[in-house]
């Protein structure tokens, strides 16, 4: 996921900060692996989704991807696990499962 | 002036744009309603924005040097100037604009701040950039305490919780006072467009901060933001607490457009405030004596808003 | 072709502001500033002076908004005086650490408590270490001239720092006094737009304001020092071509009859003027007396300030302002540390007065040299001698 080299804070130098503290890449948070934060990972059963979204946008994180075709899955390397996309799925086609299992 | 993304996804007859101008890769905690508020109403404000954001946790999980999540030109100075940073930001852009410095383009000025830095140290901003007129959205995250520093009380933190500076003790209810009502106070200024809105009821979101952005002139939207941290509620329960907020009606979802008043979510018989209570730690302590107390709070207010409803409707 | 008018320094700075063509105003009414944003308002009403002038609630706002309209790379001004300026105190540290080159002008006021609307330092002392380029101005030209230059500097790509330009509340600020305006195609010739390469907008979106953990907030800040040391060379090439372009040329530290004096006074501000009609005097007697105008204060010209007293025995400074319980009157101490390595110093002997606009005659600076040149000669166990206070004082040692 991270084919770019992120430089971290103690990577930059004095000269780096010298246009005053203004960060010109966007989003380049996206990066970052959050999804070492996660307990629990939600996984979908396709038989069940239907498709209908909700998962997606309900994902604090952005972090549960629009696959072309339509159906869902979680982006593994930034979701936290917060089990919001299970809890709100109508057809309970998201479970949580824990990390230590897999 | 909104632009219509060729990118979405439709949920009836409501097109989300799929574009993420919130970054994933932030600091949010696992499950908060903020982040999923930020992250939507981004998707209805389009990239034709400027943000002013105040010090809290929208900006500090944001903006960690040397990394942004933000895809959005975006601004943070201080905790309580948000509204007077976008004022500059407005006033500059279209002073420039008028002057030819620089192409005449129409773009959304919005201000971001949360409950703290709004109905507390950010008031006086707040209050200065909408009497002056500036053509802003001003778009409050309301988690009712002071949570980026570690759930201390504000003036939007609702009577009996417990927080780390108004804590529930053998002597204490927690919360003494009554939540500020921001956006009655909004309204109070004559502000052209005011409303309550919560991410369990994203298309109302969406929709409320479309408007805000199209209004000519200062526009509030004051969106309730669950805090499974700080309420103390299990992460995935997010957005079942905010409708539960809603549907008891401790959290009415409505809009004031001109000085009248609509109300988006009723329902013929509100939940009892209990439902909403117990399933959050911050709650815990309450008996249920101190429980039918808050129930008839929310009547009370309630029933004054139903009053405002009726009594000032679009005609 | 300049013309010479007649315009109280509150309106020379507003004259200043309107050939600026600046953009954003954003002021706060308090004394001894007033006239300032009162006359810039009556401009940008009469359409003299197209720019959004903002009626803020507050200083804080004030500054607030000057930074949300630099930010978009518009050109902002405002301007306050004692309590506003700490109000918006922590406003200030934020143009600098942005890299903001806001102006702004203070009519500087003695701070409360007991509250007073006359001029003393303490209000600029307060914020002198935000990272703004400060200068102080003597009479009203200089008022005009400095606003004007300001911008220039503030705003040059390798700079970027704001700038505070100083006048002395009610004594400068108030007088009306013959000086030269130039021509605005003069203006234009010296100050061109201003054109930020980061500024916010949405073709290109960038993050202004980020939260620095402790390993990157080290380096935001000796960033920010280096580029306030290194914008001597653009303040003192602002300068020249200032001079180039409108025949008035300014320096750091402007001695005045100062060649071969044995004993020199230091003043900043308007005083430097009533001190200097004491120098002509003793001159004119064969005394060895000069004075030294110091008028860039941040940052601090230590090259300019050391050549200037090299041959000097005793350096009076006269500081309008007192840092309690600290190593004497500010300016009175730095200059003290500037002349610590150095091999041969002059005795330096500290003088504090004109609080809270109590008036400071040409006979009181007659009496400061004087007794300077005397404490000089016998020493002193107090740090400085209060000018005028009624009852005898001792115990401010160091």
């Amino acid at each position: 996921m991270a084919e770019k080299k992120l430089k971290t804070a103690e990577e930059v130098t004095w000269k780096d900060m010298e246009g005053g503290n203004v960060i010109t890449e966007p989003g380049n948070a996206s990066l970052r692996r959050t999804g070492d934060w996660r307990t629990e990972r939600p996984t979908v059963d396709r038989g069940a989704c239907n498709k209908c979204g909700l998962c997606w946008l309900y994902c604090p994180d952005g972090a549960m991807k629009a696959l072309e075709d339509g159906y869902y899955e979680p982006d593994l390397y930034h979701c936290k696990g917060c089990g919001i996309c299970s809890q709100v799925c109508a057809r309970k086609a998201i479970t949580m499962i824990d990390e230590e299992e897999l | 002036m909104i632009r219509m993304e060729n990118e979405a996804i439709k949920f009836g007859k409501n097109l989300v744009s799929t574009k993420e101008f919130l970054a994933e890769g932030h600091n949010f905690c696992s499950g908060c309603g903020e982040a999923l508020a930020i992250r939507l109403c981004c998707k209805a404000l389009g990239d034709n924005t400027i943000i002013a954001m105040a010090t809290g946790c929208d900006e500090v999980c944001t903006t960690p040097l040397p990394v942004t999540s933000w895809r959005l030109p975006w601004l943070h100075t201080l905790f309580e100037n948000a509204a007077a940073e976008i004022s500059g930001a407005e006033a500059g852009l279209k002073i420039m604009m008028q002057k030819g410095k620089v192409p005449k383009r129409d773009i959304n000025y919005v201000a971001m701040a949360g409950d703290g830095g709004t109905s507390d140290i950010g008031l006086q901003a707040l209050s200065g950039a909408i009497e002056r007129g500036h053509d802003f959205l001003y778009i409050c995250w309301d988690n009712e305490a002071y949570m980026n520093t570690g759930i201390q009380r504000s003036s939007a933190t609702p009577y009996g919780a417990s927080t780390t500076t108004a804590p529930a003790g053998k002597v204490s209810i927690g919360q003494k006072t009554q939540k500020k009502n921001m956006v009655e106070i909004c309204a109070a200024h004559g502000i052209p467009y005011a409303a309550a809105a919560c991410p369990s009821y994203p298309f109302d979101l969406l929709n409320k901060v479309k408007k805000g952005a199209e209004v000519k002139g200062p526009a509030y939207v004051h969106v309730l933001s669950p805090c499974p941290t700080g309420w103390r509620f299990p992460s995935n329960l997010t957005i079942q607490i905010g409708r539960l907020a809603v549907e008891t009606g401790v959290f009415p979802l409505y809009e004031v457009e001109n000085g009248h008043y609509k109300l988006n979510v009723d329902r013929p018989k509100l939940r009892p405030v209990e439902e909403y209570l117990r399933p959050q730690g911050r709650f815990r302590h309450l008996s249920d004596a101190e429980i039918g107390k808050i129930q008839d709070k929310v009547n009370e207010e309630y029933a004054k808003l139903k009053a405002r409803v009726a009594a000032f409707s679009a005609a | 072709m300049s013309k010479r008018v007649v315009l109280e320094a509150s309106h020379a700075v507003a004259e200043a502001v309107k050939m600026a063509n600046v953009d954003v105003v954003a002021a706060y009414p308090i004394t001894p500033q007033t006239h300032i944003p009162e006359r810039l308002a009556e401009m940008v009403a009469n359409g003299e002076l197209e720019a959004a002038y903002i009626p803020v609630e507050s200083e804080h706002s004030a500054m607030s908004t000057c930074l949300g309209a630099a930010s978009v790379g518009s050109r902002a001004f405002t301007t306050t005086a004692g309590q506003g300026l700490e109000l918006m105190h922590e406003a200030v540290y934020i143009a600098s650490s942005m890299r903001y080159p806001i102006v702004m002008v203070v009519c500087n006021r003695a701070l409360s408590a007991p509250i007073s609307v006359w001029a003393d330092h303490s209000d600029v002392m307060a914020v002198r270490d935000t990272g703004w380029i400060q200068v102080f101005c003597q009479n009203n030209q200089e008022a005009f001239d400095m606003t004007l230059w300001a911008f220039r500097v503030g705003e040059d790509p390798k700079v970027l720092i704001p700038v505070m330009v100083n006048l002395d509340g009610f004594t400068l600020s108030h007088v009306t006094e013959p000086l030269f305006l130039p021509e605005q195609s003069e203006v234009d010739r010296f100050l061109p737009p201003f054109k930020y390469q980061l500024a916010l907008h949405p073709d290109k979106p960038t993050t202004h304001g980020a939260f620095g953990m402790p390993e990157i907030y080290t380096e935001v800040k000796v960033g920010q020092e280096v580029a306030l040391r290194k914008s001597k060379g653009a303040i003192l090439q602002g300068w020249k071509e200032f001079g180039d372009i409108f025949g008035r040329y300014y320096s750091p530290v402007e001695p005045y009859r100062a060649k071969g004096a044995k004993t020199l006074l230091l003043t900043m501000g308007s005083l430097g003027e009533t001190a200097k009609m004491v120098i002509d005097e003793k001159r004119d007697k064969g005394e060895a007396v000069g004075l030294i105008n110091l008028r860039l204060w941040r940052p601090f010209p230590f090259e300019e300030f050391r050549q200037a007293v090299k041959d000097a025995d005793v350096v009076i400074v006269f500081d309008r302002c007192i840092s309690f319980g600290g190593p004497g009157g500010p300016v009175c101490s730095e200059v003290r540390s500037a002349l610590y390595d150095q091999e041969k110093k002059p005795n330096v002997i500290g003088f504090v007065g004109a609080l809270g606009g109590r008036d400071m005659t040409a006979k009181d600076f007659e009496y400061v040299i004087d007794r300077g040149i005397d404490v000089a000669k016998t020493g002193t166990p107090e740090l400085f001698e209060t000018v005028g206070v009624r009852g005898k004082v001792s115990g401010i040692r160091g």
